[in-house]
């Protein structure tokens, strides 16, 4: 990653940022991410599961080592993992937001194999840091591909179970009883949590996927008070935080990771300020700890 | 086994006060007309027809009214999200659905309300939403799982009043259980009495008195009538006061049980 910024250095006093074919492949990649991260995000905040999309990356780290270990591609370790995990979770129960204990050791345990796969591949020492704080400028082809279609397919089985997981995360016992299958949207919901986690840990890697999945989100909820509207505020904000942090990397040849963090966090620590703006309605609302 | 040997029917139109100590098997009485819970014996028969899951003839406000208490989403977006939301795809709020939730809050006099945020409203408030949102389909039968709960004595009336308007208005059986039965009292038309696994149902000047409620408690129960008021005692402890105490700390509880008999609704 440091070779690739310094190349940039070097020349991007002659060229602008999308003349390089790295850059342009790397504000696609991050789009579709961003876009992905946002929609999916939004629901895992509203359903109160950020921490499961945590571990869910975490276990991420323990796939895609093992992926490498056995000369795979790591975005396949990834999304095995994380969608076994995802699935596993569902099944394990509705109260998984609670279960911070076990979901905290299996993150802990996941990071730990992840530790160990490393340690039969030092020579790999980059891919680790790639793993772990994302390298959206490595990004090939082939990778892209695989990440625009991995996101449409997501963005379906979201579609097909929004509605009953709209309901059953405001309401779960009233949509139990109005005979949404609570344990299958659940189960379904956290594999599509794992794609997007997969996702994101090719941008952002997996110890920063709180920066595009629950900041956006988080932030969003903040600024409007209508779901829908919420949703797509959601999106446009990843995407932003996503294309900003590339811009500002290329501009500064500090990492991307970073950038995209910093600006994720600026958005959300903007969105608790009680802002008093005069006819605007969001602003009239006191804020009730 | 939280319920043994129970058998009553209720009739259209009905407003039923359901009472009885915590764990005495109210909610899972209206779980199992919900076709939530299991029966071991018997059958629940609701509106002629046994007791499935998902029955939009049955509207149904959970004690546990969710989790939404710090999100600033509209109130309007949170009952919308009951109208058709078990079915699978993306939400559709066509001409039709809106009018739909529209008439719904406009039945608990909600319509502004529902333009505000969950969490700058007051408990009463929430309530009255969520009723309208129990609204929704247009049922025949109303379970209403402690709407009264953590609410001061003039919301409670309110809730107790728009009650008693929509059995009025929309013809519809109403359960609605709680803790006391002297918020209820002037509203009710009968009153389900449950205790060690039995039920009685009856007139409240029937079944709240003291050899009615000792049979059913196999304990020795008295009534005390203070001017329009009910104490049910036994011993020296209010029954009812003592159960409202309980609730706090135990605010949400499955108590999945079986019925032997049958309930007829």
């Amino acid at each position: 990653m440091t070779a690739a910024i310094v190349t940039i250095m070097a020349i991007r006093i002659t060229a602008p940022m999308f003349d390089y074919d790295f850059m342009r492949t790397g504000f696609a990649a991050a789009g579709i991410v961003a876009l992905l991260a946002g929609v999916v995000g939004f629901f895992l905040v509203l359903r109160g599961q950020t921490f499961a999309g945590h571990a869910l990356s975490h276990v991420g780290f323990t796939g895609a080592t093992g992926a490498v270990l056995f000369g795979l591609p790591p975005l396949a370790g990834l999304v095995g993992f994380t969608v076994l995990a995802g699935f596993a979770m569902g099944l394990l129960g509705e109260k998984l937001s609670e279960r911070d204990v076990a979901i905290g050791m299996m993150l802990s345990l996941a990071l730990g194999f992840g530790l160990l796969f490393l340690h039969f591949f030092t020579s790999y020492a980059s891919q680790a840091a790639a793993l772990l704080f994302g390298n959206v400028l490595g990004v090939d082809n082939q990778a892209l591909v695989s990440l625009a279609i991995l996101a449409v397919l997501s963005l379906i089985a979201l579609g097909a179970i929004v509605r009953p997981l709209i309901f059953a995360s405001l309401q779960s016992e009233l949509a139990e009883a109005k005979g949404v299958p609570l344990r299958f949207v659940s189960t379904a919901f956290l594999m599509i949590v794992a794609v997007a986690v997969s996702e994101c840990a090719q941008i952002v890697g997996v110890l920063l996927v709180f920066t595009l999945m629950v900041g956006p989100a988080a932030a969003a909820l903040r600024f409007t008070r209508r779901l829908y509207a919420a949703v797509a505020l959601s999106a446009a904000l990843a995407l932003a935080e996503a294309w900003g942090g590339l811009t500002l990397a290329f501009y500064s040849d500090w990492p991307v990771s970073f950038w995209i963090t910093a600006l994720s966090g600026l958005v959300y620590f903007a969105s608790l300020v009680n802002w008093r703006v005069p006819g605007h309605g969001a602003a009239q609302a006191p804020t009730q700890p | 086994m939280i319920l043994a040997a129970v058998s009553f029917a209720i009739e259209d139109g009905e407003f039923i006060g359901m009472l009885g100590a915590n764990g005495s098997g109210k909610t899972t009485l209206m779980r199992a007309a919900l076709g939530l819970v299991p029966v071991s014996g018997g059958a629940v028969s609701v509106l002629g027809r046994p007791a499935t899951r998902g029955n939009s003839a049955i509207g149904y406000m959970p004690q546990n009214r969710g989790s939404f208490s710090n999100l600033r989403l509209t109130g309007y977006d949170i009952v919308a999200s009951a109208a058709g939301g078990a079915a699978w795809g993306l939400p559709r709020l066509d001409a039709a659905t809106r009018r739909e939730i529209d008439w719904a809050l406009d039945m608990v006099g909600a319509r502004d309300l529902a333009r505000r945020s969950l969490n700058e409203i007051s408990g009463g408030e929430r309530q009255r939403l969520l009723l309208s949102q129990a609204l929704l389909g247009r049922p025949k039968l109303l379970l209403l799982d402690e709407p009264l709960i953590s609410l001061d004595p003039a919301h409670q009336r309110s809730v107790v009043e728009i009650a008693e308007r929509l059995r009025d208005e929309l013809k519809i059986a109403i359960i609605f259980s709680a803790h006391e039965l002297n918020p209820l009292i002037h509203a009710i038309d009968r009153v389900l009495y449950l205790g060690a696994g039995k039920a009685v149902l009856g007139a409240v000047d029937e079944v709240i008195t003291g050899p009615v409620l000792s049979r059913l408690y196999g304990t020795e129960i008295e009534v005390i009538r203070v001017k329009e008021r009910v104490f049910v005692m036994a011993g020296d402890v209010d029954v009812e006061r003592d159960a409202h105490r309980h609730d706090h700390d135990g605010g949400h509880r499955h108590d999945h049980g079986h019925q032997d008999h049958g309930a007829h609704v």
